[in-house]
């Protein structure tokens, strides 16, 4: 094929063209580098493309018999079924304000840890403390839900030490008001030690002769920190921030569906653990199609949104 | 390490001071709940619930674990999660590092395009009920495949590849290239062996990550037999079901619920101790980790 293209226009080839014959020859000299790829591609369709295009079901009536392509349109009816459904604003409000609290209470955290690990001076009392804090990161989620209910069950432990001040014992576990500060508290117990390793590291590049050249001219520790360290951390924290902001609507479902109790649903039920009992609990794939991409498309528009924002006010950018 | 010549003003000394103590309280919080459950595993339900932690060896136990091997099902998550695990490791690492070499390469025709192939799945998904059905049509439900195969490549770790492939010192591949060598060979005998630490890094992400999930086969898998460790722990700790070989006999409810107790925190010592046993000689791996995906 290259050739005959080469032909048609002897001596006068655009460079278009030029180029793509050169890419023919280059992909046939080179054919194993897109053999390695083969794998990862085919798989990346099956998994993630294929279901893109099922997403389609959202508009759709599906049934398992007629398939994704021969089910009926049924246009936004799912959609409005789902917004005009009487529990939509509890859950939806539910899911903004289980992730934008635990964005704002748990995102600073790792970068305090760091700065406080990074005034120690013996390093080795400082790898200790990493090797300590970091631990409950291995833990698996169902491991961690599963001591919190030991913990905070009305015989408890917890419960032992409130009990020296409190009369009743509190069951925190089917109160809806405790639920998300027991979801972003246990969140930082676990999470916080390990997401600072990033901070630690960009603090180590710091040249230390800023912070001697600082304190000759009569900096304080707290303004060091704030002026040298804190700068130093703001192109690591823009990225993290934008993607937790992008990563909002997807916020930690796995824990929640595990915290969830008959007794705490009023505050507990978000809209990726509805999306399971409507969707795949009862069968209901359309409506939880329609509710994933409902979900899918605010994180998309927020991550487009901060990243916006922050390039207008700083000049970082994620892509 | 770094500057012991600063002189501090008094004031900075005290908030260092401040600082310390911090620092070991932390230390604490983050302690003394990992410590309670695992001496908590070894003592008398009774004791532990109405005299707290005792260091009195009459009121020590070995019962909650004894159970637990007893009745197998657990040992069985155990193997079937290191099944899993393994193979999604194996699946994931192989196909990633290749690709990861690939898209490293200078002047690759398509790249551009390619990278744009993989990107967009960082951004845009089918969601739950899409996966799950094309799982179902696939005819994967029930099978080890629906936990190995859909979330094997991950965008993410094919940057974090790339990225170190294309630290590694040019002119080694550029000679091997003029010595006549092909591209599966430069990959095999060359790259490969110097890629070590990146192999090592999403092993032990991909390992630990499928470990410790639950979410896919809860919704993937429905025989009891296949269940990974963590669906098994959810059933004991979360949902409260005690598996009957783990009582044998007939008991009164109360006993029954002071056993199902002390089974909770010998299940969690035996679903947590492999890696917090061993994270720390992994550690500086995943510092490693962390480093190579934050240069992107």
């Amino acid at each position: 094929m290259a050739t005959s293209k080469s032909d048609t226009l002897p001596g006068n080839t655009p460079p278009a063209k030029k180029k793509k014959s050169g890419a023919l020859a280059y992909i046939r000299k080179n054919y194993i580098l897109y053999l390695f790829l083969l794998p990862a591609v085919i798989l990346v369709f099956i998994f993630n493309y294929i279901p893109m295009y099922g997403v389609t079901i959202a508009f759709k009536d599906f049934s398992p018999l007629k398939g994704v392509w021969e089910s009926e349109w049924v246009g936004l009816e799912h959609f409005r079924n789902f917004l005009e459904s009487p529990n939509f604003q509890q859950i939806f409000m539910n899911t903004i304000k289980l992730s934008a609290f635990d964005l704002l209470l748990g995102f600073p955290v790792p970068i305090i840890l760091a700065i406080m690990l990074n005034q120690l001076r013996k390093a080795r009392v400082k790898k200790n403390i990493q090797l300590i804090i970091y631990a409950p990161h291995f833990i698996s989620v169902v491991v961690i839900a599963g001591m919190i209910f030991i913990f905070l069950s009305p015989a408890g432990p917890l419960n032992a030490i409130l009990g020296l001040v409190f009369d009743q014992p509190i069951s925190f576990m089917s109160e809806p008001g405790y639920f998300r500060t027991i979801f972003i508290a246990s969140g930082i117990w676990q999470g916080a030690g390990f997401a600072s390793i990033i901070y630690v590291a960009a603090l180590s590049n710091v040249d230390p002769q800023l912070h001697d050249a600082a304190t000759m001219d009569g900096a304080t520790l707290l303004q060091r920190i704030r002026h040298i360290d804190l700068q130093a951390l703001k192109p690591t924290m823009t990225v993290l921030f934008i993607l937790a902001v992008g990563g909002i609507m997807a916020i930690g479902f796995e824990k929640a569906y595990l915290l969830q109790t008959s007794m705490n649903i009023p505050a507990s039920e978000i809209i990726d653990t509805y999306v399971y009992k409507r969707g795949l609990q009862s069968a209901d794939w359309s409506f939880g199609a329609a509710m994933g991409l409902f979900n899918s498309i605010i994180s998309l528009v927020l991550l487009v949104a901060v990243n916006f924002i922050v390039k207008k006010l700083n000049g970082e950018t994620l892509y | 390490m770094d500057n012991k010549l600063i002189n501090n003003s008094k004031s900075d000394k005290f908030i260092l001071f401040i600082n310390k103590i911090l620092l070991g309280l932390i230390v604490l919080i983050v302690t003394v709940p990992l410590l309670y459950v695992l001496l908590g595993s070894f003592l008398q339900p009774d004791v532990l619930l109405t005299k707290g932690i005792s260091f009195d060896p009459s009121h020590w136990t070995i019962d909650g674990y004894v159970r637990i091997f007893q009745d197998g099902s657990i040992m069985r998550g155990f193997l079937n999660s290191i099944l899993y695990a393994t193979g999604f490791t194996l699946v994931s690492v192989i196909f990633t590092i290749m690709a990861g070499y690939s898209l490293s390469v200078d002047g690759l025709v398509g790249k551009k395009a390619l990278m744009l192939y993989f990107i967009i799945t960082m951004f845009f998904n089918g969601g739950m009920v899409p996966t799950y059905l094309l799982v179902r049509e696939l005819g994967m439900l029930n099978t080890p495949w629906a936990i190995i195969l859909p979330g094997a490549i991950t965008v993410w770790n094919i940057i974090l590849a790339r990225t170190y492939f294309r630290g590694l010192p040019k002119g080694l591949i550029e000679a091997a290239r003029i010595d006549g060598a092909s591209d599966a060979r430069i990959f095999l005998s060359i790259i490969l062996p110097l890629s070590k630490p990146i192999i090592f890094v999403l092993a032990l992400y991909s390992f630990i990550g499928q470990w410790n999930a639950y979410f896919d086969a809860m919704i993937y898998l429905e025989d009891r037999s296949l269940y990974p460790l963590q669906l098994i722990l959810r059933d004991i700790l979360i949902q409260n079901e005690v598996q009957p070989g783990m009582i044998g006999d007939q008991m009164a409810r109360a006993e029954l619920q002071r056993l199902a107790e002390m089974i909770k925190y010998s299940a969690i010592v035996i679903a947590s101790l492999p890696l917090m046993i061993m994270y720390p000689f992994f550690q500086k791996y995943f510092e490693k980790g962390v480093m190579v995906g934050s240069l992107k």
